[in-house]
């Protein structure tokens, strides 16, 4: 068959198309989200749908494997927190057609909130997981996860992560097959599906029992795999760690798992028989030290001298299992001090002028998550916290009932549209039905930008750019209770003041709703078109090097150093340039200078 | 064609949207369809509004680990010059590095807090003599109409390295890649990348 090169997430999605899936649903949340984008670009075979959250997606997926089809649900680590309470009793429950869950950790939180370590979801859960270690791993792995979820009747965990999903390597293609299950709905099985305590208590049984069933497939399980070489030392490993470890230590003997959860007793005991010194290798948590050291093996090392933060490299095992005898390559140029380069928010882009809004009004900010965490960075700074999609609003909320009188004028809760639809509406009714007065603006910029520009129920198109409905989000707010309503252009800084002081200074809730502000990379949504100038400049003769354009943090804006004077004779320090190749004219610059130093091009 | 056992290191760095993840993909297809086992890794998401990108490729008869030991890069491609200066530890003393002579100011540059490092193609020269190799990427590009296509001709420098690898494999590569209405630009971007350093 036909060999190629994929990402980890496109091989995923392939597995899937293989493995004869009919219903795939995910949210999206890096490093998971092109395995739903490929599934809905590439694979019209599969229905593939951005669901409103991750919850929601392992209903749709759990809902479409009872009528009998193989289904998956996809999500970055966080998003099985909130799936969990579905997985937890879906656990019990089993499936009919085979269920799996992808989740994609992101040690080093490249760009996430924690650092948390999905195997612990196994275990709590009693569910299989299995972790593949790069692109072919990861399509034989989920074709092989829908086979054991329906031999052993339990949805089944793939636990990806960055350097798995967001790697590259060569994938031999196979055919797809779809499995021979009755599709349709069996009112006569509703004992399986309905978890009251009296059916609880018997899928209790069930669910011990496959365990058991589970732990003696693992030590048969194909890919659990041991290689014995030299046998004074040995590796046992699984995923990219492994990777790293037979990198650094090629003629070691290994016991690569394939399975990370339940694991494989016997195939240990022989590993430790033939081996005489034992490491564990593992990203994050001590998971299989834990579990075999309870099992009554003497490891020789795991994260004793393993770190248990951040990702691994195959530096940092060769380190960890060498010790003393490691000698790190020289650093022949010392580049700790050299300018760093965050990200930041476009040029042009609508959270920028909001935020800067918000920062003047000098008010504590319930931020969430985005491209608009952004500007929690200097100089904009204008975000106070950030813990998980939707806290924003209730914790808004939960100040203002502290505070009190106090409250009203000093902080809001800030929210995209996609974040404010996945998690947003429940604490806004909150807000509402507990007689708030808490404010919170969603920022809709008609995408989910952060994550690579997915649709979403407010976006107006489907994962397969069907056109749909849309939600209205002045129409929610009003069927929630909110009375209080209004609209800002934030890309008119004075008028968005304006309208977010009265209402956060109002003693009732409030919602603002950004209008007029796709992510100005939505090439759909036209977003150059509203700006009246191609660009901007500094009039040199006027600029008093003031500094005040650079609050805004926009890339296309730099300061020069530079002694003189302007025109009309003012002393100055430097003077402000725009860089014309990024400039894409949103004006905000413009409204702020107090000099009229910054002047339009005409388009 | 001989063939290389050892596996080979590919550093590549640059800014959020210079196109490295392209560059990458362009390499990924190259070696792979040269017969030899490839991998390949990069962070998307937060690095692509602005921040710093890096990939990791590697190549040879059989590759594990997706990413480079820290100190083993073969070659260090930087799409940018102060993108190059941060990663220059991880190339091997003996290592080849290519430079696109261009700067892109990141923000504490901007606001005036810090200054731009100054020479640092000589900064490399300094540890690697004659093996830096500085390609007026952005220039060449722009003359051929587009400055996206700097990229690719960092690509046709780098080509040089592998004489055993066809010109025509790279073209079949490039033009596997990219969207056909810039194919030419871009072969053309090719070309004059691989003129400019032989
Ligand atoms: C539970 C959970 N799921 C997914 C993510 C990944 N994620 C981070 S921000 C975000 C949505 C961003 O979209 P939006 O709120 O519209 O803001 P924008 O980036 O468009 O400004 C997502 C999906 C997450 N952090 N947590």
């Amino acid at each position: 068959m036909k060999k190629v090169v994929m990402q980890g997430n496109e091989a995923i999605a392939r597995g899937a198309y293989e493995a004869g899936v009919k219903v795939a649903a995910a949210y999206p949340g890096t490093p998971s989200s092109e395995i739903l984008r490929t599934l809905a670009e590439k694979y019209p075979e599969v229905y593939a749908e951005w669901s409103a959250n991750e919850m929601v997606a392992v209903q749709v997926a759990g809902g479409a494997s009872i009528a009998g089809v193989r289904a998956m649900a996809s999500m970055k680590h966080v998003g099985l927190n909130v799936a969990s309470d579905a997985l937890m009793t879906f656990a019990y429950t089993g499936v009919k057609g085979g269920l799996v869950i992808v989740v994609a950790d992101d040690p080093f939180s490249h760009s996430s909130q924690n650092e948390q370590d999905s195997r612990n979801w196994a275990r709590f859960a009693k569910v299989p997981m299995l972790e593949p270690s790069d692109s072919q791993e990861c399509k034989d792995f989920t074709k092989i996860a829908f086979e054991i979820s329906e031999k052993f009747d339990t949805p089944v965990l793939i636990r990806s992560e960055t350097r798995v999903s967001h790697s590259d390597s060569i994938v031999e293609l196979g055919e797809r097959v779809e499995p021979n299950i009755p599709i349709g709905l069996d009112p006569k099985e509703a004992p399986k599906y309905t978890m009251v305590p009296a059916y609880v208590r018997q899928r209790r049984i069930f669910v011990e029992e496959r365990m058991k069933r589970l732990e003696e497939y693992a030590d048969t399980f194909q890919y659990n795999v041991m290689e014995i070489n030299d046998t004074r030392y040995g590796i046992i490993s699984s995923g990219v760690s492994y990777l790293y470890a037979k990198e650094v230590f090629p003629d070691w003997s290994f016991l690569k798992l394939g399975m990370v959860w339940p694991l494989p007793k016997k195939l240990i005991e022989e590993f430790f028989k033939k081996v005489k010194k034992v490491a564990i290798v593992e990203e994050l948590d001590p998971f299989l030290e834990t579990e075999i050291r309870a099992m009554g093996f003497k490891i020789w090392h795991g994260k004793d001298v393993v770190p248990k933060m951040y990702e691994l490299s195959p530096e940092k095992v060769e380190q960890a299992l060498k010790g003393n005898k490691f000698k790190p390559p020289k650093i022949r140029f010392d580049t700790s001090n050299l300018p760093k380069r965050p990200p930041n928010l476009c040029p042009g882009c609508s959270h920028r002028p909001l935020f800067y809004a918000l920062k003047k009004l000098g008010l504590f900010v319930f931020g969430d998550i985005g491209c608009y965490t952004l500007a929690t960075s200097p100089p904009l700074e204008a975000i106070h916290t950030t813990i998980c999609m939707g806290a924003g609003v209730g914790m808004a909320h939960g100040a203002s009932k502290a505070l009190g009188k106090e409250g009203p004028g000093k902080a809001c809760a800030v929210l995209g549209d996609s974040t404010f639809l996945h998690a947003g509406i429940p604490p806004l009714m909150n807000v509402a039905y507990n007689k708030g007065n808490s404010t919170t603006i969603v920022l809709d910029n008609k995408t989910t930008a952060m994550t690579g520009h997915q649709e979403h129920p407010g976006s107006g198109y489907t994962a397969r750019l069907e056109p749909t409905v849309a939600v209205n989000y002045e129409e929610l707010g009003k069927a929630l209770g909110v009375k209080s309503i209004r609209y800002v252009n934030p890309y008119n800084v004075k008028e968005t003041m304006d309208i977010i002081r009265e209402e956060v200074n109002k003693d009732e809730p409030s919602l603002i709703i950004c209008k007029d502000s796709p992510c100005i990379l939505l090439r759909r949504a036209k977003p150059l078109e509203k700006f009246k100038y191609r660009g901007y400049s500094v009039d040199e003769e006027k600029c008093r090097g003031c500094r005040v354009c650079l609050e805004i943090n926009c890339p296309a804006i730099s300061w020069i150093k530079q002694e003189g004077t302007t025109k009309d004779g003012h002393r100055r320090k430097g003077v402000s340039y725009i860089n014309r190749d990024l400039c894409v004219g949103c004006s905000v610059c413009e409204q702020i200078c107090k000099f009229e130093a910054i002047k339009p091009i005409e388009k | 064609m001989e063939k290389r056992d050892k596996v080979t290191n590919v550093f590549l760095s640059g800014v959020g949207g210079q196109g490295t993840i392209l560059a990458s993909n362009i390499l990924a297809a190259v070696f792979s369809s040269a017969g030899y086992d490839v991998k390949k890794a990069e962070v998307h998401g937060m690095a692509q509004r602005g921040g710093d990108v890096t990939t990791h490729f590697r190549f040879g008869k059989k590759v594990y680990s997706p990413l480079i030991k820290f100190g083993d890069a073969d070659y260090l491609l930087a799409f940018e010059l102060l993108e190059g200066l941060r990663y220059i530890n991880w190339v091997k003393d003996d290592g080849k590095i290519v430079l696109n002579n261009h700067k892109i100011y990141p923000p504490v540059v901007n606001l005036g807090e810090m200054e731009y490092p100054e020479n640092i193609p000589d900064i490399f020269r300094r540890y690697f003599n004659g093996n830096v190799y500085v390609v007026e990427g952005v220039e060449i590009a722009r003359r051929l109409g587009n400055i996206q296509a700097a990229n690719v001709v960092l690509i046709g420098a780098f080509s040089n390295f592998f004489p055993e690898i066809k010109e025509e494999l790279w073209i079949e590569s490039i033009k596997s890649l990219i969207p056909e209405r810039i194919q030419e630009l871009n072969i053309k971007a090719f070309l004059e990348g691989r003129r400019a350093l032989s």
